[in-house]
């Protein structure tokens, strides 16, 4: 069971279950009795299947387009994104397009290699809950989500950028 | 200049304090050297072949005396008692403990300075026109909206890891391009549409580096209050589209090549219109507010003291050349702009040492309303000093070693630290460019050589912008042992064009040699009215090439 951080620094654990992606030609290993978290595409490709199910949600890989699920994400009990480095960008992106773009308002989960100085971009930029990994100290989470208490620029968590916060 | 309100010092402190909390946990072993390194980068830190250095931000190259003397004070008690420009218009110090930059970073946070994304693979220093407010010919000031982006750019939380380092510039000039625009990831000019309206022609995708690009034009008019929505929509593309497998494939030139400029600013425009109305797109009141921070000093109302001036050049020689060749006309009759150039043979072109700075300081203090601005060229503006009292700032720059009168021949050579500092170096610039200058030493030839842009970088990372130089000089490593490849015809202005490779490598003892005959054969090909650059196009390479290998 992960321990996961909320925005607000509390630490919980659950049950979500990250589902690789197999290989060519093999299936999904799915748990039966867990909540798992599958590959966005092969959610979209067994929709039938898979749509309404409050245990199954998906996973972005960085290189993914949040595009593929357009605005079916609100179907969708949680979203994970895949940082498989933690200098890979892309996630951030994928991020603010759910939220802003296509109105995502179920739980955003950062993954993979997701470090105590990353978090407070990662929820600027929509995501409310983060795996850290293993080795990192959990305890540095909270003061590290709240580095900044102001902020120049607008993004997820605010449309206003302090330009026009600022008193005029 | 800007000035801090309660928000940005707020902002300021935090970043002090955090990153104190990064360097503390990677002292302690908490961080991995991996994971602290693109940390420090982002607060220009760098772990260098003979100690950390530190580069500091100067936004837009504005400088007030207040921050000249803290630098000063910083580089005494910190490091060594010197400093370098450098060709971003940043300042880096050669020898800080890593332990101490929390310190220096709460320094400069006192006098409203940093070193945020002066490296790593985030937006860097917005750059522009070393003589923005006080030109003749300038559209409208560009550094108001330098400071909106610098601000919308200041820890963006979905741009801190792009592919690659991402530069801007900004140009406001119709007809001079001292920000190097084209040769940047994203190059502004300031225009007006045929209503009169103001805004921005948008270049994207240039660059020096290992594939050097001359920035193709995606928008020809961008109105001035969607500025940062669309660069917002820019940079998304890239973050989201830019190579991230090969770092020497990274730069968003190599996006825009192989999607094609057209391609490119489809893409762009695409995610353009989700955004362009939202809350970030500018008001007219916000850039009003911005333009008050950068209004017209208290000047007096004068005369162009052109008298004055003929008597005393004709009195003395001296004054003459610099006046001729260092100092450049104000738009206020009876003011000008006087460029300290930092090029003085035998020092590193761009540094200064602490006694220096505190000159500068107190030189601006007395003569340019308390302002300085650093240039991309490594030279230091005094942008308003009165005609009628030049003589006597001539006279207190001479013994100060700034004054020497080479503004923009080939002695003012741009140049990286090379392998004299850097650990990315293959070559030394330094004492190459030493070297030419100490050739070059008479300066009546100079002047009549005329304007020629001789730019040095030790390594293909192009910090000497050696590809947009009219000579331009790399240091390369083979097997071990330091070559030196040249190229001609690179420009930086207007006209911007990448330079072409002369040919094979020449050791660094050749070189003073191998630019004399180069500069031979533009003296004896010239018509009258030709600068090198001038010569060379019409007579291209082979020439050069002849009288070089021959």
């Amino acid at each position: 069971m992960p321990d996961v951080i909320a925005a607000d620094g509390t630490i919980r654990n659950d049950d979500w279950v990250v589902v690789p992606r197999p290989a060519a030609g093999e299936s999904m290993d799915i748990p039966e009795d867990k909540p798992v978290l599958i590959p966005a595409d092969l959610w979209l490709a067994g929709h039938e299947h898979f749509a309404g199910k409050p245990s199954v949600g998906v996973w972005f890989d960085s290189h993914d387009e949040p595009e593929l699920l357009g605005e079916k994400v609100n179907e969708l009990p949680l979203i994970a994104v895949n940082f498989p480095r933690f200098v890979d960008g892309r996630g951030y992106s994928i991020g603010r397009l759910l939220r802003e773009r296509f109105g995502y308002s179920g739980e955003l989960r950062a993954i993979g290699d997701v470090l105590l100085d990353q978090l407070q971009f990662m929820k600027r930029c929509g995501f409310d809950s983060y795996v850290l990994r293993a080795d990192k100290d959990i305890a540095k989470a909270p003061k590290c989500l709240s580095f900044f208490t102001q902020t120049y620029q607008a993004a997820t968590d605010t449309d206003q950028p302090l330009f026009r916060r600022r008193a005029s | 200049m800007y000035v801090y309100d309660e928000h940005d010092r707020q902002i300021a402190a935090e970043r002090v304090a955090q990153f104190r909390d990064q360097t503390e946990r990677a002292l302690a072993g908490e961080l991995a050297e991996e994971e602290f390194l693109p940390l420090r980068l982002q607060n220009g830190l760098y772990v260098q072949r003979l100690a950390p250095m530190l580069r500091i931000c100067i936004p837009y190259g504005m400088l007030r005396s207040e921050q000249l003397r803290r630098l000063a004070r910083i580089t005494r008690d910190y490091d060594k008692g010197y400093a370098h420009f450098t060709t971003r218009t940043n300042i880096q110090l050669n020898w800080p403990n890593l332990e101490d930059v929390p310190d220096i970073l709460a320094e400069l946070a006192e006098v409203e300075m940093h070193a945020n994304q002066t490296s790593g693979n985030c937006i860097r220093n917005t750059t522009t026109d070393p003589f923005s407010g006080v030109q003749v010919d300038e559209i409208a000031d560009p550094r108001p909206y330098c400071e909106i982006i610098r601000q919308w750019s200041t820890f963006h939380p979905e741009f801190a890891f792009l592919p690659r380092k991402f530069k801007i510039a900004v140009n406001a000039s119709e007809h001079t391009d001292r920000a190097a625009i084209r040769v940047h990831d994203i190059g502004l000019q300031l225009v007006r549409n045929d209503q009169g309206e103001l805004g921005f022609r948008v270049h994207v995708g240039g660059g020096l580096g290992r594939t050097p690009m001359v920035g193709p034009v995606i928008r020809d008019f961008l109105p001035e209050l969607d500025l940062l929505t669309y660069l917002e929509a820019i940079v998304r593309v890239y973050n989201r589209y830019g190579r991230r497998d090969n770092k020497f494939k990274a730069r968003i030139k190599i996006l825009v090549k192989a999607l094609s400029p057209e391609g490119f600013a489809e893409k762009v425009e695409t995610e353009w219109a989700h955004i362009k109305d939202s809350p970030s797109r500018l008001t007219p009141e916000v850039v009003t507010k911005f333009q008050g921070y950068f209004t017209e000093p208290s000047y007096d109302a004068l005369d162009n003291a052109t008298d004055l001036l003929a008597t005393q050049r004709f009195e003395n020689r001296e004054f003459d050349k610099w006046l001729t060749h260092n100092v450049n006309s104000h738009k206020k009759p009876g003011y000008a702009i006087v460029t300290l150039t930092l090029k003085k043979t035998g020092t590193p072109p761009g540094d200064v040492t602490d006694f220096q700075l505190e000159q500068i300081a107190d030189l601006a203090d007395e003569y340019s309303y308390g302002e300085a601005r650093a240039t991309h060229e490594q030279n230091v503006v005094l942008a308003d000093v009165r005609q009628d009292r030049l003589f006597e700032l001539w006279q207190k720059l001479v013994p100060l070693g700034f004054a020497t009168a080479n503004l923009n021949t080939l002695n003012d050579v741009i140049c990286c630290p090379g392998g004299d500092f850097c650990a990315l170096a293959n070559a030394k610039s330094i004492p190459v460019a030493e070297a030419i200058q100490r050739r070059f030493d008479d300066l009546d030839f100079l002047y009549d050589l005329g304007p020629i842009d001789l730019n040095i970088s030790g390594c293909m990372n192009a910090c000497g912008h050696h590809h947009v130089g009219n000579i331009g000089v790399l240091g390369v490593d083979k097997k071990g042992e330091e070559f030196y490849q040249i190229s001609l015809g690179g420009s930086s202005h207007h006209d911007a064009t990448i330079g072409k490779i002369l040919g094979p490598s020449f050791a660094r003892e050749e070189m003073p040699e191998v630019i004399s005959k180069l500069i031979n054969v533009y003296v004896e090909n010239r018509t009258e009215e030709e600068t090198f650059l001038d010569t060379y196009r019409r007579v291209g390479l082979d020439p050069f090439k002849e009288r070089v290998y021959a």
